[in-house]
């Protein structure tokens, strides 16, 4: 029996008087790659949000090892193992890579010197840049940042927005492997958001369908790429 | 030339105490894009708190060289900095959230209640306070005229660079520095990196007030007066300072307020000592009109 590792029961949450989630249940489990698919404004970043603590809930919860997680301050949240790569990046643009690595490290208590050698092995690319401004890379190299960033805090769950977003196919691609590299080696998990569905549903063990804030279809990544609906609403044109 | 040379050794004195407050007003624009009007008024209760720790030790008979005033500038430091914590905690953080205005006129309040809690604590008349460091050094003489380089003057030129040396290491090389630059420029990713974000403003709170304290003690001990009022127009300097330099750039705010004692001090020694003031605050207009940025600052608008 697979442990539970994240455990989203029933959440509901919103800005103002927009409500973007509207009572969402999923889990994901001990070293399992599950991938989250939906149209633009489905709710999917303000879920991986809202389980850091941002957006609050409005009602539901958040249970991270069985532990309930959902009133905890986010820094707290993100103590505790959770690391997020979140939409648009959110690189430091005055702070060096290296520092924007640092930063990944020094709340969570993990040392940055011991953290480095990994996410540099991952992404050389990062350390020929690690003098430079984050805000002066490339789209690419932002989003390798990003995730190296989320890395740095040794986490046992890794939240990933649209890894792809912008990016050329090719180095979407290495990024997609870098995720499944991480999960078989250190047996990483990872909840990740896409709007390309066909890599990230390939890449999944298992998948959700989020339509304007409700789950309305799961299953594993290969049942989900076979179902029609789901190639006519998210796979269509696409590769 | 002796006379312009004394008026630029004044005007750097001068300058690097405005440059210690807008330190404060611009470290705290940056992380929360707030103008912490307070800020003036926190100067002046470091004045006072040192002015009570330097009559304290004369009535002890130990105001004698400068371990003394190290001590008095090591107490002035850290009640004025629960100062600056207090008033982040009760005045602002409750605000934190709510429309942008609101912060801006609950730090005109607590500017007020600052002011008044003084006046009523320590009394509304001007507080006199003795020359405690006397002499200097000779530089030159022309005539009749000796430019002189004061024991007080050095004394405020060498624990402003000090200050501004630790405070510099703090914020480049710390990770409570880097933490509060990463509040600066994304403070919900900072949040979700783990930092504990309303600690790391409280603690630009603290910082400030501290540099704001060493301020005031050098004023009084510069000055001889310490008033419940006397942060308003400092503040106001310090806060032109911060402007010109360009609000949220910690260099900028030291290369600022080293233009303001300059241009006050020239100003008033070539021109008129009664319209300084004007003088400082025509700086004020004219870089808000012609250089909004100011010299150091970023040439984007950033949403903070």
């Amino acid at each position: 029996m697979a442990q539970t590792m994240l455990e989203v029961d029933n959440l509901a949450t919103g800005y103002g008087a927009v409500q973007a989630l509207k009572g969402v249940s999923l889990h994901v489990d001990k070293g399992e790659i599950v991938t989250l698919i939906g149209a633009n404004g489905a709710g999917k970043s303000t879920l991986l949000m809202s389980i850091c603590g941002e957006p609050r809930a409005r009602a539901g919860r958040v249970l991270l090892d069985g532990e309930d997680i959902t009133a905890r301050p986010t820094h707290e949240i993100m103590r505790g193992g959770v690391a997020q790569s979140p939409e648009g990046r959110r690189i430091f643009p005055r702070m060096s890579v290296l520092e924007n690595l640092v930063m990944g490290a020094q709340a969570a208590g993990q040392d940055p010197a011991t953290q480095l050698p990994r996410v540099y092995d991952l992404f050389p690319r990062l350390k020929e840049r690690q003098a430079q401004r984050g805000g002066t890379l490339s789209g690419g190299e932002q989003q390798m940042l990003a995730i190296g960033r989320a890395l740095m805090s040794r986490p046992r769950l890794l939240l990933l927005d649209e890894p792809s977003l912008g990016l050329a196919p090719l180095i979407s691609r290495q990024i997609f492997a870098a995720i499944r590299a991480l999960n078989e080696s250190e047996g990483l998990t990872v909840l990740l958001v896409e709007q390309n569905a066909n890599q990230a549903l390939r890449l999944a063990h298992r998948g959700y369908v989020l339509v304007t804030g409700r789950i309305t279809m799961s299953g594993s990544g290969a049942e989900l790429l076979a179902r029609p609906e789901i190639r006519d609403a998210y796979l269509g044109g696409s590769h | 030339m002796a006379y312009a040379l004394q008026q630029l050794i004044n005007g750097i004195s001068l300058g690097m105490i405005y440059g210690l407050i807008a330190v404060g007003y611009t470290m705290v624009y940056g992380i929360i894009g707030m103008i912490n009007f307070a800020h003036g008024d926190i100067f002046m209760v470091g004045a006072f708190i040192s002015l009570i720790a330097i009559l304290m030790l004369i009535s002890g008979g130990m105001m004698e060289g400068p371990a003394a005033i190290l001590l008095v500038l090591v107490i002035s430091m850290a009640f004025t900095a629960l100062y600056g914590w207090t008033v982040e905690r009760v005045a602002y953080r409750p605000l934190r959230g709510s429309f942008r205005l609101a912060p801006l006129i609950s730090a005109i309040g607590m500017s007020i209640v600052l002011q008044n809690f003084v006046q009523v604590s320590q009394g509304a008349r001007v507080k006199p306070l003795e020359p405690q460091i006397t002499g200097g050094v000779e530089l030159m003489r022309e005539g009749n005229f000796v430019v002189q380089l004061s024991y007080m003057q050095i004394l405020i030129i060498v624990s402003t660079l000090a200050v501004l040396a630790i405070f510099t290491w703090l914020v480049t090389q710390t990770a409570l520095g880097r933490a509060m630059r990463a509040c600066e420029q994304d403070r919900k990713m900072a949040a979700l990196l783990g930092i504990n974000t309303d600690r790391t403003i409280s603690l630009a709170f603290v910082i400030g007030a501290a540099l704001a304290s060493v301020a005031g003690t050098l004023y009084l001990l510069r000055y001889g007066i310490a008033d419940f009022f006397m942060g308003f127009i400092v503040g106001v300097k310090a806060f032109t300072a911060a402007v010109l330099g360009g609000i949220g750039s910690l260099p900028g705010a030291v290369l600022g307020g080293l233009l303001i004692g300059l241009i006050e001090t020239f100003w008033s020694a070539y021109f008129s000592v009664q319209y300084k003031d004007v003088a400082a605050f025509g700086i004020l207009v004219l870089a808000l009109v012609f250089l909004p940025t100011g010299l150091l600052g970023r040439q984007e608008v950033e949403k903070v």
